[in-house]
């Protein structure tokens, strides 16, 4: 989140598009009734009529997959009615950069921008450039109106997407669509705030990237970005999601978001070179210029004393990719498949029924040798061998089950979505002989290195060279218990030489003080400052529980700690205007204080008053020392224009890769992203499947009448992912007991189903069975002059348990192997089914 | 001691059911094996294990597709209580001083007499045949807690407090009337509703059967002043529940 979870109290208008909080984050609707209460309206824009919507003033329906569409008809009506926010647009956005006079767009190349290359499917990005003056800062048109500044290819982008043409994309009325513009839009003004709330109903697309990058540029239109009550703010899947990408769980990134090198980045300095953003711009802060040192302090956490200059810190032992390799979730499972893994760690994960394509995810597990299941239960994916179509007799995986603790069976910080590292303690013992995860990692790390210093083997250096410095050793060097604590100092940072910002040995202030000669370490450059040292004291900022507030704005700053430096609103420079007064002065984030008073020498010193600003600079309009407010821009920019995705600067509709038409009314050419890895191959002007274009596994069917109705997938308030947790709970299972699919009644009377009643469900990969809950709350689309019908159902359930098989099993056997073009997040959102009675 | 209560604002309600869960995890209560039958709403019904359900209501709306309202079912906690009128064995059926109105499953005789004295259908019968609903936690605000459901609840659609206090609220948000405010002497489980009652399946003006005033008021005084108790108690089922059905052997 940009913002926080309380900060949603402070809107004027909440958007919720792509989420579903009353059944997913229910204590985020606490915050949205707040709002609510005090007089916010609020919008919920989804396919189906969901518990959230059932709060909704506005509720908007639309077809699975045209959140592009249904936002770029809003990006057209607020540059059509000049409802933009003009001061916050010019100075602060991107908005009045020249580009690169070649740069094209898909109205003008058949639905692709300029750069594609069909064979590779990938953009030469070279006319995406921006136009830079003789001092290499970017040209700008402080006016807007030089038809190659980004606002006006912007505007010219976006003239495709009309009222008419949306809403037959959509399958919105466009009386509807006109209700949300008009009412999201009014928040364009300095004294009205609009926030928007997303989940995987975004994220989960061919284009989820782009889904949320259209709605950053309606805030950054809007004036929302860096204001209370303002922002664009993922509420992740899981209390510790937000942790997780913290620290690097993704294969792309290593802790704080340091890139993972691939093999050609072969030493520290190219590392350094490569991903060290620069600038010319005296204005601009270009906060990533600081990578050099929180790479050199990561390395010194990890190896310690065995990374020294000499030796390039050890950057030599960091795991690299090969050259374009993609490790994301897809592409594992895929080589999984092709039976490239021996072993696989399913660690506190249920693949069998949250994959994507989950028979295929099922079949690939039975390649492995063998596989080590983490988990508070045994689940789908530990006994996928005794499952539905599993014949335990030719499997040959062996599987081993390691019981782990709950989060309530041990210490440790999780992170929320509001970036709020957050303190827990242990309540009770774990049961039997499971363990904390940490436990079972201080096992697994000290045998293999014992192997590898026993046998050597072929790269012995980055498991036995690691600091493993997290508790009291044994005879053998062993940590005896590992204390979480020593893990969190390890990550807040320490100064390892006599320093001017620290002496040695103490733990580190923040990530200001980190160095990139070796002379620091720090576990993660973004969560220096949790774990410190106040007045000689070791604090553990994130075990506060203070409840002061900041002008009643509910930004709690001693309550636990967030990042970056406990800042609570991120980007809040672009709250105040250039002189460094709030644009709300009744929601003021932060506000220039020419006459503060230092408290210690009681004298003035001009300064910040409110939330920890981006930075201590003074106002942007200081001609000497003012910075731009997007100090992560390497421009400083909020980024309208966005040429870093490999899909276009601009938010572009293309069909998912399953849809019910025939073409993408968008272009005649290009159905589908024209740049998502496809696992299937595709002709024709139309993205049609090839006959025989892969594995059958990876089949998908588009505008087929075998499968012609639209399919999205869920969860539901009563359980949780894939319900392994819940569907063992008989509390939560007496109120949500079976797999099911909600149906219109139009469907329902065209099927002849009746409510209540168990159907089949399928799609090109695979079939379940459900309950039909026929509907008022789904209805069918009027897409294209046709009639579209859309269904939905939950992936919480599974084979294994209820034992008696009486909840059905995971969703998942029906979606599709594809993936976001940027991420590779599987698209489990928009897909093809049939339903029949069963 | 301030009579206490629970307001609840379907406004605010979001159907998550945490209250279901968790008014099942303090009180203990067994789960019962459901079917998916067309709808979410699961038990079906309130059971003597089930003391608080959410009831989902899809209707029709002029503004958008549909209106689906979400709204806690349970005791009403009545200060003129038709339950405890009619209940012929002393403290199966109590007041706390606080207003909730407990059970007690030891002194319960199993005559079934509250279902029928109940004006909102709420009590229901264990497999022991002893009497089971809502009890506003009463263990819990004895001890100064609130009930497992308020404080579950992640919206404040379940609020408790003093009732008196909780009512001032109430109207400076805007309602005036409060469902239950004035009916049956006033209720101990307070809605606010915007439109009428009956779309979320409530009466509206709750009464307690003519039956059981006239027992209270005549019968059971008799009762106690020489007419033999098992025999009043026949004669009142009788009276207000009709000639005895078999119900698989259950005698009276």
């Amino acid at each position: 989140m940009t913002n926080h979870w309380v900060d949603v109290k402070n809107a004027d208008v909440v958007l919720v598009m792509g989420a579903n909080p009353a059944e997913n984050h229910p204590i985020a609707m606490k915050w949205v009734m707040r709002a609510r209460e005090k007089g916010a309206k609020f919008i919920v824009v989804d396919p189906r009529f969901t518990r959230t919507a059932a709060k909704a003033d506005i509720y908007a329906s639309m077809r699975s997959g045209t959140d592009i569409a249904f936002l770029g008809g809003m990006i057209k009506y607020i540059l059509d009615n000049n409802l933009y926010f003009r001061d916050y647009v010019a100075n602060y956005t991107n908005a009045t950069f020249l580009i690169n006079p070649e740069f094209k767009g898909p109205g003008e190349l058949d639905g692709v921008f300029s750069g594609y290359d069909e064979k590779t499917r990938k953009y030469d990005k070279k006319t995406w450039s921006i136009q830079m003056d003789d001092k290499g800062i970017p040209k700008k048109d402080m006016t807007l109106k030089d038809p190659n500044c980004v606002f006006q290819l912007l505007r010219k982008h976006y003239s495709r997407y009309t009222l008419e043409k949306v809403s037959s994309i959509t399958g919105t009325p466009k009386e509807k669509l006109i209700e949300v513009y008009k009412t999201y839009a009014s928040t364009g003004k300095p004294n009205r705030v609009g926030t928007e709330l997303y989940a995987m109903g975004w994220t989960q697309h061919t284009v989820g990237t782009q889904n949320i990058r259209a709605m950053t540029i309606i805030q950054l239109l809007l004036g929302n970005i860096g204001l209370a009550g303002g922002g664009v703010n993922a509420m992740r899947g899981e209390s510790n999601v937000q942790g997780s990408t913290d620290y690097g769980i993704l294969f792309h990134i290593l802790p704080g978001y340091l890139p993972v090198p691939s093999a050609s980045v072969v030493d520290l300095k190219t590392y350094i070179e490569k991903f060290t953003p620069k600038t010319k711009d005296p204005k601009s802060v270009n906060w990533w210029g600081n990578r050099p040192k929180y790479i050199t302090s990561y390395l010194k956490a990890i190896y310690g004393d065995n990374a020294t200059k000499d030796n390039d810190f050890g950057y030599a032992w960091l795991p690299k990719l090969d050259e374009g390799q993609n490790g994301s979730w897809l592409m594992l499972f895929d080589q999984m498949f092709n039976g490239k893994f021996e072993g696989f760690f399913a660690w506190g994960q249920n693949p069998a029924c949250s994959g994507a394509n989950a028979g295929k995810v099922r079949k690939a597990l039975a390649k492995l040798k063998w596989m080590v299941n983490v988990n508070l239960f045994d689940n789908e994916t530990g006994s996928f061998w005794k499952g539905p179509d599993m014949n335990p007799k030719d499997i040959k995986t062996e599987v081993f089950m390691l019981p782990c603790a709950s989060s309530v069976e041990k210490e440790g910080s999780i992170t929320n979505s509001s970036r709020l590292g957050q303190w827990r303690y242990k309540a009770v013992e774990p049961i039997g002989e499971s363990k904390p995860d940490s436990e079972i990692m201080n096992e697994l790390y000290f045998r293999v290195k014992r192997l590898y210093q026993k046998q050597g083997g072929k790269f012995p250096d980055p498991i036995v060279n690691l600091t493993w410095n997290y508790g009291e050793k044994d005879a053998s060097g062993k940590i005896k218990k590992v204390d979480t604590h020593s893990v969190a100092k390890e990550i807040n940072g320490y100064y390892l030489e006599d320093l001017k910002v620290g002496k040695k040995g103490h733990l580190a202030v923040n990530f200001v003080s980190l160095q990139a000669d070796g002379t620091t370490s720090c576990g993660n450059w973004l969560y220096s400052g949790s774990y410190t040292e106040k007045d000689d004291k070791v604090v553990n900022m994130m075990a506060r529980r203070g409840k002061k507030d900041i002008g009643n704005l509910g930004m709690h700053p001693e309550w636990a700690w967030c990042w970056p430096l406990n800042r609570r609103i991120i980007y809040n420079r672009a709250s105040v205007d250039p002189q460094g007064r709030p644009w709300d002065p009744k929601r003021a984030v932060i506000k220039w204080n020419p006459d503060k008073l230092d408290p210690k020498t009681k004298k003035t010193a001009p300064g910040w008053d409110g939330d920890v600003p981006d930075g201590p600079a003074p106002p942007m309009a200081d001609e000497k020392a003012g910075k731009y407010p997007f100090i992560m821009r390497a421009d400083g920019m909020g980024a309208i224009f966005g040429p870093g995705l490999a899909d276009g600067p601009f938010p572009e509709h293309y069909e998912p890769l399953e849809c019910p038409v025939q073409e993408n009314p968008m272009s005649k050419k290009h159905r589908i992203n024209p740049t998502v890895k496809l696992f299937y191959g595709v002709t024709g002007p139309h993205d049609k499947p090839v006959k025989d274009g892969g594995r059958p596994e990876d089949i998908f069917l588009t505008c087929d009448i075998r499968y012609p109705y639209v399919a999205t997938t869920y969860r539901v308030s009563e359980h949780w992912q894939t319900g392994l947790l819940t569907r063992h709970l008989p509390w939560q299972l007496e109120m949500q007991p079976q797999q099911f699919v909600e149906i219109s009644k139009e469907l329902a009377d065209e099927k002849g189903i009746k409510n209540g009643s168990k159907v089949t469900v399928s799609s090109a990969r695979g079939k379940v069975w459900a309950i039909a809950v026929v509907t008022d709350r789904f209805k069918p689309f009027k897409v294209m002059d046709t009639t579209i019908h859309q269904v939905g159902l939950p992936w919480c359930f599974g084979w294994q348990h209820p034992e008696d098989g009486s909840g059905g099993d995971s969703a998942n056997l029906l979606t599709p192997t594809v993936g976001d073009a940027n991420t590779m997040i599987p698209e489990t959102k928009a897909f093809m089914v049939n339903v029949e009675k069963a | 001691m301030a009579r206490k209560a629970l307001l609840i604002s379907p406004e605010l309600c979001i159907g998550c059911r945490g209250c279901q869960t968790a008014c099942k995890s303090w009180n203990q209560l067994p789960a019962t094996k459901t079917v998916n039958e067309g709808s979410i709403e699961n038990p079906p019904d309130l059971t003597p294990n089930l003391y608080n359900k959410i009831r989902y209501v899809e209707m029709p709306s002029n503004s958008n597709m549909v209106r689906w309202l979400f709204v806690s079912q349970r005791c009403m906690h009545c200060d003129d209580a038709g339950c405890i009128k009619i209940c012929p064995a002393p403290g199966a059926l109590f007041k706390t001083k606080e207003g909730a109105v407990g059970f007690d499953k030891d002194k319960c005789i199993g005559c079934k007499l509250c279902v029928a004295g109940c004006p909102f259908d709420v009590p229901r019968y264990d497999e022991k045949d002893k009497v089971s609903k809502c009890h506003l936690c009463s263990d819990r605000i004895a001890e100064g807690l609130e009930p497992a459901c308020s404080k579950t609840c992640p919206t404040g659609a379940i609020r408790y407090g003093d009732r008196d206090n909780i009512i001032g609220k109430a109207q400076k948000a805007g309602y005036e009337k409060l469902y239950g405010q004035v009916d049956l002497g006033g209720l101990g489980v307070l809605y606010a509703f915007k439109d009428s009652p009956k779309i979320y399946g409530m009466d509206e003006r709750p009464q307690i059967p003519e039956t059981v005033v006239f027992w209270h008021k005549v019968l059971k005084p008799l009762a106690y002043w020489g007419l033999g108790g098992a025999a009043a108690v026949s004669l009142l089922h009788y009276l207000v529940i009709g000639p005895k059905k078999d119900e698989g052997g259950d005698q009276l």
